[in-house]
């Protein structure tokens, strides 16, 4: 029986050697901020909660998944049909997927619309949005695993729109294939990008983005803070442990109930095996995330002037990234004032377009 | 370029050449300029698959079409023959369609017997016998802009070859002379075929042609009806010839598969035919006849599998909508569907044990279906249950931290002095 003595012994041990000590300090002291946009702050962790559903399922699934054409449907069929629980861990990892990257869009947003990007949260920003990229990367190759014939036509779709990127196209579209056409070889590499390449580059990006975040805490929107300023009163604070923590900890709980429930009522179908011998199904389309790009580049024009349609809608899609990933730079003048208008305006007109495009590319 | 040469080019294939090298063609450059009926071959020869191939109006209408002055080009000293008449056409066309030698330098697989064949058809006997309306090649391939027959606009085109035979067929003042129903494009536009072919644009779905023959057109007897039928459905085709109506039909002078399905207006056969309201069998077998209760007892087995096949369906379908991977489950019912239909062609045997063995396999699979069907809605309730544990299980979880949190945040955050 473990006596009040030997607890003591033992934590001292522990603490020796991991100071947790200090650990409990920093913690003890980090706040974050209360007012009325506290909500979209739990958008963070949701993301990072159902990141880390993916890497456990993820890693469940690669117990019994082969990457090969002959085998893979076969094996997720095997998962879902013999494996015990073997349906709720793929539909879990399916449906994660998607409301991850929909949780961090939202994320993304809101740390935007909050001015939350400003000095010095630049690389927080920055580091942000490389791994919404990687989720999409994530989101992309995962799509092909299961190599039946919507996946597969939906990559073939688009790796034929890499192949139109600028001067690189070609060789990009090779890469990702691994030959002329999408094969056996795409699915090896799909499976090595997803399972070894962005987890890595995604832990060591996450690490950084989670370490920034520390460093400077969470900020308040400027407006709150110059609302209370004015009282000549700081704003009001929760303590993050326990007290923000336990909120997440009841969002976390809410996130995995909704994943349940989209299990059990509406499973990730499988679909049919793949046929690269038959022609591609009416209708084929990207997943919802990929496809505002996809239904831009399907309204624009084959030539604009001397140009070819695809490649301005590729040359818009960048610049428009870029200048995205660099709003910690432009929102700011010279002079040190925040642009906060242009940085509201763009960042409404930037989801109202997605949204808008998202939905019409569902339906049309 | 005198008529005689033109056949002799003609005839050793060097015709295209000779079009080509002299580049221009007087018949068309002249009748162009004229109007009416002697002026619209020209725009429609222009589709015409012999302009195409560099055969010009000369190889039929004869004359020498390199002279511009018309007493020289359309001089009968040239060979010039004018309009050509209905009952010389076949006999014309034939000059070179019946020439192997000369066709396989078009078409090295192109048929050479089209002439033959009409000379055995009720067409041509007629036409033969001098009846001048009676069809000969112009008249189903068209004049002036012939096309292949694999051409989508040729009017023998296999879904265009239906409209163009009733053109006469359903004429009642063309078929007045010849005492000729006019009704059979009528009633096979309501049959199976028709529908194979216009809707499911099936090109190989029979039309008038597969039946009656095209060049050599003529009614089938009666006794080759069956085997007539049978160049697609053989397997009916053979079941029939060894069952007991063979030979009372070919002994009454019936057409075996019109009896019961009749000619033209071929509907989709169901197990309806055997029994009950509408049912064929009943016209000879009454119900209480050896006949009659064969009939019945056919019946009754496919319906059974029939609603057996549907049961399974029903339920693996419930079960893939509601998520569950039954896809194996529904691949082993096509099996079922399939020994319901070789139940349907089992009945050609008239015979019940014949339509008892497929019935019997597909039985056994459609239960076995529906028993995994069952299991996969048992799996859903369970999955759903579980889901419900877990819900519960989780709201009292985010219950208790927000009494938790409730707790701790009873002392208010008051705003602090900066």
């Amino acid at each position: 029986m473990l006596t009040e003595q030997s607890l003591q012994t033992k934590a001292g041990w522990l603490e020796e050697r991991l100071g947790l000590s200090s650990i409990r300090a920093f913690l003890a002291h980090k706040t974050v901020p209360v007012h009325s946009g506290t909500m979209w702050y739990y958008f963070g962790g949701i993301t990072l909660f159902l990141f880390m559903i993916q890497a456990s399922t993820g890693i469940l699934l690669l117990l019994y998944y082969r990457p090969t054409p002959t085998e893979a449907y076969e094996s997720v069929q095997f998962i879902m049909t013999r494996v015990q629980f073997g349906w709720l861990i793929r539909s879990i990892h399916s449906w994660a997927a998607n409301l991850m990257i929909l949780s961090a869009f939202i994320h993304m947003f809101s740390v935007a619309l909050l001015h939350a990007y400003r000095r010095p949260r630049e690389l927080t920003w920055l580091s942000g949005v490389a791994l919404l990229g990687l989720l999409l990367g994530f989101g992309f190759s995962g799509y092909l695993l299961p190599w039946n014939t919507v996946s597969y036509f939906a990559t073939k779709v688009g790796t034929d729109l890499a192949a139109s990127v600028p001067a690189i196209g070609p060789a990009l579209a090779r890469f990702l294939r691994g030959g002329d056409d999408v094969g056996g070889a795409t699915l090896t590499r799909f499976f090595g990008f997803h399972v070894v390449v962005l987890p890595a580059i995604t832990a060591a990006l996450l690490m950084l983005h989670l370490a920034q975040v520390q460093r400077h805490g969470i900020s308040s929107p400027p407006k709150i803070e110059a609302r209370w300023s004015g009282q000549g009163l700081a704003v009001p604070q929760m303590p993050f442990l326990p007290n923000f923590l336990l909120r997440e900890l009841m969002a976390w709980y809410a996130a995995l109930g909704l994943l349940g429930a989209l299990a059990a009522f509406l499973p990730w179908e499988l679909g049919e095996k793949a046929d690269p011998f038959v022609s591609a199904p009416a209708g084929i389309r990207p997943e919802w995330y990929f496809l505002a790009p996809f239904y831009t580049l399907k309204l624009i024009p084959s030539h604009i002037w001397i140009f070819e349609g695809e490649l301005v809608g590729f040359l818009g899609f960048g610049l428009l990234a870029v200048w995205w990933a660099g709003l910690p730079f432009w929102a700011t003048s010279r002079q040190g004032e925040l642009r906060s208008r242009l940085v509201t305006g763009a960042g409404v007109a930037l989801m109202a377009y997605l949204a808008m495009f998202s939905i019409l590319g569902y339906w049309r | 370029m005198n008529a005689p040469l033109a056949r002799l080019l003609l005839l050793t294939g060097l015709a295209p050449l000779s079009l080509s090298a002299a580049g221009k063609d007087s018949c068309l450059d002249c009748h162009a300029s004229l109007s009416g009926s002697l002026q619209e071959p020209v725009a429609r020869f222009a589709n015409d698959i012999h302009r195409q191939a560099g055969i010009g109006c000369a190889t039929c209408h004869g004359g020498d079409n390199t002279s511009t002055d018309p007493k020289i080009s359309m001089s009968p000293a040239r060979g010039f023959t004018g309009k050509i008449a209905r009952t010389k056409v076949p006999a014309l066309c034939a000059k070179c369609h019946s020439d192997a030698g000369y066709m396989q330098k078009f078409k090295p697989q192109q048929r050479v017997d089209q002439f033959a064949q009409y000379q055995t058809s009720v067409h041509g006997k007629r036409l033969a016998a001098g009846d001048a309306a009676a069809a000969n090649c112009v008249d189903c391939h068209s004049v002036h802009d012939i096309r292949e027959v694999k051409n989508a606009l040729s009017p023998v085109h296999p879904l265009r070859l239906p409209e163009t035979c009733a053109r006469c067929h359903a004429s009642a003042t063309h078929m007045a002379g010849y005492k000729l129903p006019v009704t059979q494009f009528e009633e096979y536009r309501t049959s199976v075929h028709w529908e194979a072919l216009s809707k499911r644009r099936d090109l190989s779905a029979p039309s008038c042609a597969s039946c009656h023959g095209n060049h050599g057109a003529k009614p089938p007897q009666a006794t080759s009806v069956a085997a007539v039928c049978g160049t697609c459905h053989a397997l009916q085709e053979d079941l029939y010839k060894k069952s007991p109506h063979q030979p009372v039909f070919s002994g009454m002078g019936v057409a075996g598969c019109v009896a019961c399905h009749t000619n033209h207006g071929v509907q989709s056969p169901s197990e309806k035919m055997l029994a009950g309201d509408g049912a064929v069998c009943v016209q000879c077998h009454d119900a209480e006849s050896a006949g009659g209760k064969v009939a019945a007892g056919m019946h009754g087995l496919i319906r059974g599998l029939e609603s057996s096949v549907a049961r399974s369906s029903a339920i693996l379908l419930r079960a893939r909508v509601a998520g569950m991977e039954v896809s194996d489950s529904l691949l082993r019912l096509q099996e079922a569907q399939e020994a319901l239909v070789k139940a349907r062609v089992a009945v050609h045997a008239f015979r019940t044990d014949a339509v008892g063995q497929p019935v019997k396999e597909g039985m056994k699979i459609a239960e076995q279906s529906f028993r995994d069907g069952q299991s996969a809605m048992q799996e859903r309730d369970v999955r759903r249950a579980g889901l419900a544990v877990s819900l519960i299980a989780i709201l009292i979880t985010i219950a208790g931290l927000w009494l938790a949190i409730r707790r701790i945040e009873a002392r208010r955050m008051e705003p602090q002095e900066r």
